[in-house]
This record gives C-alpha cells, structure tokens and sequence, in this order.
C-alpha cells in the first residue's frame, strides 16, 4: 500500500558526518557489494570495462568546493573540499512511495524503511521522478526500481556475528563518518550526535522530513588562538638534581641575551 | 528531463483522443450510424493509441494491470482507472448511437466527464512534482485540459468553440511558459540547500561520483531543450494555435483546409510537448551542479 503510515514505530536511519568524512568512496564499493548479491535483483553495469561505464549504485559520494562568505577579519577565507555521500533518507514524508502506482513502493510502519517490492515494480520511474535526492535509480538490466533499503538483510540477521549487523556503509567506513540508529528515539547514540553537532535536513523546503542526518564540517581554517605544540615545547627540567641541576642552575645564572 | 518519445506521443495523442470523445459525449457533433463510426473510431485510435504508447517506456509492462490498484495516493493510478472508465462508457455510448440509433444521453455525460478526469489526472501526474518547479503549478492541469478542450473541439469540427478554446490554450502555454522560467529559482532549491553547505558559504560541484554518466543524469538533465527554447517556442505556437486559427477564422470553409488545420495543431502540441519535458529542470541535478 503506497500511503504512508502516520507513524513509526522507529525512525532507523543513517547520521553522516560530513566533518570526517574523507572521500574514500569504501561506503559505495561495500553497498554495491553487499547489495549486489542479496536482497533483490543485482545491481547491474552497461559497458562496465568499455568507454562509457554506468550502473546502479545506491550510494554515491559527491565532492564539492564551498568558499566561505569573506569577513572583515577574513577576507580571502579558503575553500574547503567537502565529500558528501548521498543515498536514501527514509523521509517521513516519502514523496516516492505516494507516487507508485502499483503499491511496489512502501514505508515500513515497524521501523521506518521505504523500500520497493521489485515483483510489483512495473519500472514507471515516478518514484524517481519524485525523490528530490536522486536515490533511486531504474536498473537497466532488470528493469525495476533499486534503492537502499538500509541493509535490512543485515540489521536484523541473526546469522551475522552482532557487530556485522549495521548497514554495510556503516560497517565498511575507515574513517567513522556514519553512524546507524534510531533517530526517533531522542536518546539513541545516533540522536545524541545530531542534537550535539547541530545535524541538518537536507532540501528541508521540500517537505520531505528526511530521517538521515547531516553533521555540518567544522571550519578548517580556523586554528585555535593558542599555539597547540607550545606545551610540549616548555623547558621540563624542574627541581631535578644532582649534576644536571648544578647545570641548570650554573647555566641560568651566565648573562645572555634573550634570558628569562 | 528526458523527453521520452513514448510519453510525448501518449500525452498528445491521448488528450486529443479525450478531447474528442468528451465533444462526442456531449453529442457534438450529433452523429449516429456510420458518420459516429468514424467519429468515434478516430477518438479511439487517438486516446488507445496514446495509451499503449504510454507503456513503452515501462521496465516491466506485463505488470501494467497491477498500477490500477493504488487510486488512493498515486495520479498515476488514478490515471489508468479513469482512462479505462471513460474508453468502456464512451464504447457503450458509441455503440447505442452506431449500432441501435439512439443517444443514451446520460451515458454520454458520464463518458464526457471521465474522459476529462483522465486528462486532469495525467497532467496531475506532473502538476504533483515539487521537485520540478516548473511543472508544480496549477497552471499545468489548466493547459492540459484546455489543449485537450482545443484539440478536441477541432476534431469534432466545432468551429466556434475550437477557435475560442484554441486562443484560450494558446494563452495558458504561453503563460506557463512565462510564469514557468522563474519557477525554479522562486522554488528556493538551490545546491545550498541541496547539501546543507550554504551556511558556511556558496557551494560549487568540486568532482562528480563517479567519471561515466548514470541514470539519473540521463533521466533528469537534458540542456538540448533549453538552448533553443525561444525558437522552439514560436514554432510550437504557430503551428498549434496561430496557423488553426487563422485557417477557420479567415480562410473558407473546406474539409481540406480543415486537416490542415488539425495536422498544424497536432504537430505544434506535440513540439510544445517536447519542450515540456526538455526544458523542465529536477532539483537532483542542483547535486551534479547542472540544472
């Protein structure tokens, strides 16, 4: 049934950390991967080894420049290199799932998920003429809609040992920048994180209430007031003795120029 | 957006087709026997053709019948539920007046009205889209149902009317095209708001995903439709609304003249078609720093 229900009873989702992130791309090769070869039809590629390679990923990472507005005390601030994954949100507010004619698309009313039913799917492409996200893709081999459906073959696998039972993106990730969770429950480690770093919507004008998150990157330009190396630095020898503290001592008292 | 050929073909084809059977349904022209025959057969050719059309751009057409289930949240499928409404009612309509000489009138009034649903819902199917501003606008349902009204009265030779509602939908292309341009920066989506960066400063597509093309670059950014919009734009009017119009209104009255009238407009809607979907911009593109 392609309405949405009015609630869930979790809102699972993925918080990605746009600060860490390092542009690595692990995340899209594990979720191509894993999702290949389990639920639902694989992933294909056209022309994967020709000149004109494409095929259906459901995780991508994007790169962008973002150059800060100059200031007064900055006027020529630095850009920053920002790489940013994108896959399905799980929006509350799931613009895909009320466009599908044939009920293939669905929320799941017990933890939130959207996915499609691909024995449903006719492959009219309205669910991805709906997302503003660009997270479902059409599958040119099979002709049905693909999407991520957040691992649910793994979170809920008792067959994996317990640390393998988050989406494979969360899994693979070397530098820590996603996290999985319930971001309905204002408790959750994962809820914890978006209320701590000011975690954002993105295309909030589009009403789609999306369930992921986005941790905003810090400055990079910004170095702290204090010089950070300059503890290290300070001379250490304090009450030592023995002939080391006569040198001390003796050398400290010798005039010199730049003395304490 | 990609201006898929299937779906070009079926929007025009079929809101003719709807068209006409909405005049035939409101007994304009009032035919029986063989002259309704034809009348009717071309409405058919024109709204089925459309419609199976339609299904060629489908991953998985053999599934066709299953899209008749979610009327309640989905256009689309309330779509396909009125367009095969109006094709049964209006083939009993038909047959009473071909076969058995007699207007069951009532008949005729329900088909006129679901014909005209299944255009309304069609041109929903894009009106709904928020993530294409220049579609998401009351004033897409309003040129569908007026081209389909034009188109209609031209084919059931209803002079009159057909240069009234010609003028009338020339109007309303010509005024989503202007309210239209602006639609997707009023929308407020920009690659500010696409990534969230905007509050640290303005954002510019540093490297794509991946080197190769995709799916969604293929289906949602087409810049050919754009370049030559304005040209494409005088065409489009031309041929569909100024070429008909001045053929019934200054040129005598003849049948040949008359298909001429109806061959400019099915070309100039079908042009104007093309430029609907290829000038349309989606939102995803904002991530690929193209609109």
């Amino acid at each position: 049934m392609t309405q949405l229900p009015t609630s869930t009873q979790k809102k699972l989702g993925l918080v990605i950390d746009l600060d860490t992130c390092v542009g690595c791309h692990a995340c899209v090769i594990s979720c191509k991967g894993w999702n290949t070869e389990n639920y639902g039809a694989p992933l294909s590629d056209q022309d994967a080894y020709g000149a004109n390679p494409s095929g259906t990923f459901l995780n991508r990472v994007h790169s962008y420049e973002v150059t800060p507005l100059a200031t007064s005390a900055k006027p020529h601030p630095a850009a920053q290199t920002i790489h940013f994954p994108k896959s399905c949100l799980h929006c509350e507010d799931a613009p895909c799932v009320t466009v599908c004619p044939t009920g293939a698309s669905y929320k799941r009313e017990e933890d939130g998920i959207v996915l499609v039913n691909e024995k449903d799917c006719i492959g009219c492409g309205l669910c991805a003429w709906a997302c503003p996200y660009g997270a479902r893709e059409l599958d040119q081999d099979e002709g049905v809609m693909k999407k991520c459906t957040l691992c649910v073959d793994r979170i809920y696998n008792e067959n994996l040992p317990e640390v393998d039972r988050t989406p494979s993106c969360v899994r693979t990730c070397p530098a820590g920048a996603r996290h999985f969770g319930d971001l309905g429950d204002p408790d959750s480690d994962v809820s914890q994180l978006v209320a701590e770093r000011g975690g954002m919507d993105l295309m909030p004008e589009q009403g789609t209430k999306p369930v992921n998150k986005y941790l905003p990157p810090r400055p990079k330009d910004d170095l702290p007031e204090f010089d950070v190396l300059a503890p290290y630095l300070e001379p250490v020898a304090e009450n030592s003795g023995g002939f080391i503290g006569w040198l001390d001592k003796a050398l400290d008292k010798l005039p010199s120029k730049g003395a304490n | 957006m990609h201006p898929a050929p299937s779906v070009i073909i079926f929007t025009t084809l079929s809101g003719l087709g709807f068209g006409l059977l909405f005049f035939l349904g409101l007994g304009m022209p009032d035919v029986t026997g063989w002259t309704a025959f034809w009348f009717f057969v071309i409405g058919y050719v024109l709204a089925v053709g459309g419609l199976i059309s339609s299904t060629f751009h489908l991953g998985h057409p053999e599934r066709a019948i299953k899209a008749f289930s979610q009327w309640r949240s989905s256009w689309l499928s309330r779509e396909g539920i009125c367009a095969v409404a109006a094709l049964l009612v209006m083939a009993l309509f038909g047959a009473g007046l071909v076969f058995f000489n007699s207007t069951w009138q009532p008949l005729g009034y329900l088909g006129a009205l679901l014909s005209l649903a299944t255009v309304f819902t069609t041109s929903m199917i894009y009106a709904q889209m928020k993530t294409i501003p220049r579609w998401n606008m009351p004033w897409t349902p309003a040129k569908f149902l007026t081209l389909s009204l034009a188109g209609g009265a031209l084919l059931a030779g209803q002079v009159t009317l057909a240069v009234i509602l010609l003028v009338i939908s020339g109007g309303i292309t010509a005024a989503t095209w202007a309210i239209g341009d602006g639609a997707f920066a009023r929308s407020g989506t920009d690659m500010e708001t696409a990534t969230g960066l905007g509050r640290i400063g303005k954002v510019k597509a540093f490297e794509p995903p991946h080197t190769g093309t995709n799916y969604l670059l293929r289906e949602f950014v087409h810049v050919v439709g754009r370049k030559h919009s304005q040209k494409l734009r005088i065409i489009a009017g031309t041929l569909a609304f100024v070429i008909p119009v001045f053929i019934l209104l200054v040129l005598p009255f003849s049948h040949v003249l008359a298909l001429v009238a109806i061959l400019s407009h099915i070309a100039g809607v079908a042009c104007a078609r093309w430029l609907f979907f290829a000038e349309a911009e989606h939102v995803v593109g904002l991530y690929y720093g193209k609109r």
